[in-house]
């Protein structure tokens, strides 16, 4: 591991890759800040910058520090203006806003950037310990387990990821495979579902895709109804916090980065869910007293949902490391980044292109230094951008997804493509269909069918599911993970009314 | 019927009609030798068509109650009139123009272009400093794109 750490160390530190964690973390908190843009339409807008750089070292760096800055750019506008940007930093507006109401504003700042700083090192740690040992796991997985070790990720996902509602997530899924099903397979050389259409003959585009499910919708949102952005940017004093208040948050930051780690390396939990649990188990860890001020500006309050999203963000590169398997939207779409540059996440990862590994683990290191030292003086003048007037804005981030989406084909077909999709993803987002399943679903759909053609190949048959206990095992898991949650929800239904169901 | 049953009937639709292209139009098209690989290209898009229509039907049907309906969502579908529609649609409409004429008009001219009307549809007025902006802007994203990461965007109109 020492050795492994060096190489990371040796890579991460080069100027290169410092100025991309640098530029990275910046973009990101600038962008982050803007109410209604979540980390996952940045990375989206990044890809096609962080491709044509051709080095997947410094591409996922830059796209890591991209990821760090956007949450704490989000939980810098809930602080600042109760208006998150980031679904994983409404439970830092809770108890934030009403500090930076009652004047505290850089107090609260500061809480939050040393809480974020503390989860993700701290998850960094944790990923160092864990991920070695999972991938050497990895490493006697079959393509039969990887099939469906897949379909466990994307259960996993379909029951967790959405609002609830199982067979929406599920149906969102299936439709992201379907989609990947388009175009020519890898092992068959034969056009598939094109309907005659050349430019469907490579399949849809995933950066397209990724902009039309999440960046677009939000600027539409954005259009659609006026969020107030004026805030008192301006006055932004006094960062410093006493030594109480640190031995206050301490016990805080140390339970909330473990408890947010392990949540995120679940497949479809990830920030959001961490830091709204992290918030509540705080509360009901707290002295009476201290309970009393959540909710009205309680530093544990704010301590404990940004110590967690942090966590989790950095939970979340287990799974996508050591199994190749993203468990939330962000990873998947820097999964489809790392695919384009040519290197395959996975067991084998580690073996093949330990510079790439320990690269990412360093950087995020040195990402969260860089968010606690140098964008933490800088936020009262990064604040400003949330002067800029919407009339402005919105064009311009309508002008970037469609730059993204061209630069990655140069077909302007891609572009209409772009807008058709983006429309429909709007609509599914007005109906509370979940999207992010859908695109997980769209890039582990390659991955997956050849998977499973090669287990089909290999035994002749299904019998793989058969044979190998492990196989097995994993399908029956996925199954349950799919039906448990509905036949509790009904059971609970029942309950509530106090009569059993007839059927 | 609400707005997310609407859905899953469109793709119910989606669904039969490539479950019909699966089963029905692309086993002929195989090759002989490959009829005999336990596998073939129809197999996995057979297996999705089925749970995709087992699973729109579900919705369709409402079998899963939908959860109790706690929070007002962020945007009301049913009242979409008392949003800004219509900004919305022209500036769909607006992207739609500029995928069409990005080739022909080149790079810089539609940019500006779409920059600027964008503006103006959001409610923009100051159109002194809403034009430089844009120009500014494009100028620095062409350098950017075209000399920096070494993508070729072909700047001008056709005719030149």
């Amino acid at each position: 591991m020492l050795e492994g750490l060096l190489i990371g160390l040796q890579t991460a530190l080069s100027f290169q890759n410092l100025i991309m964690v640098i530029a990275g973390c910046l973009i990101g908190t600038f962008i982050g800040m803007l109410p209604g843009l979540g980390p996952m339409s940045i990375i989206a807008i990044m890809i096609p910058v962080a491709i044509s750089m051709g080095d997947p070292s410094a591409a996922l760096i830059l796209l890591a520090g991209v990821y760090y800055g956007a949450i704490f750019g989000g939980s810098t506008s809930s602080i600042l203006l109760n208006a998150p940007g980031v679904a994983g930093t409404v439970a830092s507006s809770f108890d934030g806003y009403p500090m930076a109401r009652k004047g505290q504003a850089g107090k609260a700042l500061t809480i939050a950037a040393i809480a974020s700083f503390a989860g993700g090192t701290l998850g960094a740690v944790l990923l160092m310990i864990f991920a070695p040992a999972l991938s050497s796991v990895a490493l006697l997985f079959h393509s039969a387990e990887y099939f469906a070790l897949m379909v466990v990720g994307l259960s996993a996902i379909a029951a967790f990821a959405g609002t609830g509602q199982v067979a929406k997530a599920l149906l969102m899924t299936l439709v992201g495979l379907i989609m990947a099903t388009v175009g020519e397979g890898a092992l068959f050389n034969m056009p598939r579902f094109t309907m005659g259409i050349m430019d469907l003959q490579s399949g849809f585009g995933f950066i397209t895709l990724a902009m039309a499910m999440f960046a677009l919708p939000e600027a539409l949102f954005l259009v659609l109804k006026k969020k107030e952005m004026s805030g008192d940017g301006g006055k932004i004093e006094n960062l410093r916090i006493t030594r109480k208040e640190g031995k206050a948050i301490a016990p805080v930051i140390g339970r909330q980065s473990l408890q947010g780690f392990f949540i995120g390396v679940l497949p479809g939990a990830g920030a959001t869910i961490a830091s709204f649990l992290g918030y509540a188990v705080e509360r009901n860890l707290a002295t009476k007293e201290e309970q009393a001020e959540f909710g009205k500006g309680s530093i544990k309050g704010l301590a404990a949902p940004e110590t967690a999203n942090n966590a989790a963000c950095t939970g979340s590169f287990v799974p996508l490391l050591t199994l190749g398997i993203p468990g939330s939207g962000t990873t998947a779409i820097l999964l489809g980044a790392l695919i384009a540059l040519n290197v395959t996440p996975g067991p084998r990862l580690m073996i093949d292109e330990p510079q790439v590994f320990w690269a990412v683990i360093m950087s995020m290191f040195i990402g969260n230094l860089v968010l606690l030292v140098l964008n933490l003086p800088l936020i009262p003048y990064i604040a400003k951008v949330l002067s800029i007037p919407r009339n402005y804005l919105i064009p311009f981030i309508l002008f970037f997804t469609l730059m993204g989406a061209y630069i990655g084909q140069n077909n302007a077909t891609e572009l209409l493509i772009l807008v058709g999709f983006g429309v429909c993803a709007t609509a599914l987002k007005f109906a509370d269909y979940p999207l992010a399943p859908l695109l997980i679903g769209f890039i582990l759909g390659r991955m997956m069918e050849d998977n499973f053609a090669r287990s089909m190949q290999l035994y002749d048959g299904m019998s793989f599911i058969i044979d190998r206990p492990m196989t097995l095992a994993l399908l029956v898991i996925a199954a349950l993970l799919v039906v448990l949650p509905s036949y509790r929800a009904r059971r609970a239904a029942a309950r509530a009314r106090g009569v059993s169901e007839g059927d | 019927m609400a707005l997310d049953r609407w859905i899953a009937f469109i793709i119910l639709c989606v669904a039969s009609a490539y479950a019909y292209a699966a089963f029905f139009t692309m086993d002929q098209l195989l090759p002989p030798f490959m009829q005999r690989n336990p596998i073939w290209p129809s197999t996995f898009p057979k297996v999705l068509s089925v749970m995709a229509i087992l699973t729109s039907l579900v919705i369709l049907l409402g079998f899963e109650k939908p959860t109790v309906e706690d929070s007002a969502p962020e945007i009301d579908y049913r009242r979409l009139g008392d949003y800004h529609l219509f900004q919305a649609l022209a500036l769909l409409g607006l992207m739609v123009a500029y995928a069409l004429l990005l080739r022909p008009a080149g790079f810089l001219l539609s940019t500006v272009g779409f920059l600027t009307i964008g503006g103006i549809v959001l409610g923009e007025r100051k159109l002194y400093i809403l034009i430089p902006v844009a120009l500014i802007a494009t100028g620095i994203v062409w350098y950017l794109v075209e000399r920096v990461l070494g993508i070729f965007l072909s700047p001008l109109p056709f005719f030149l």
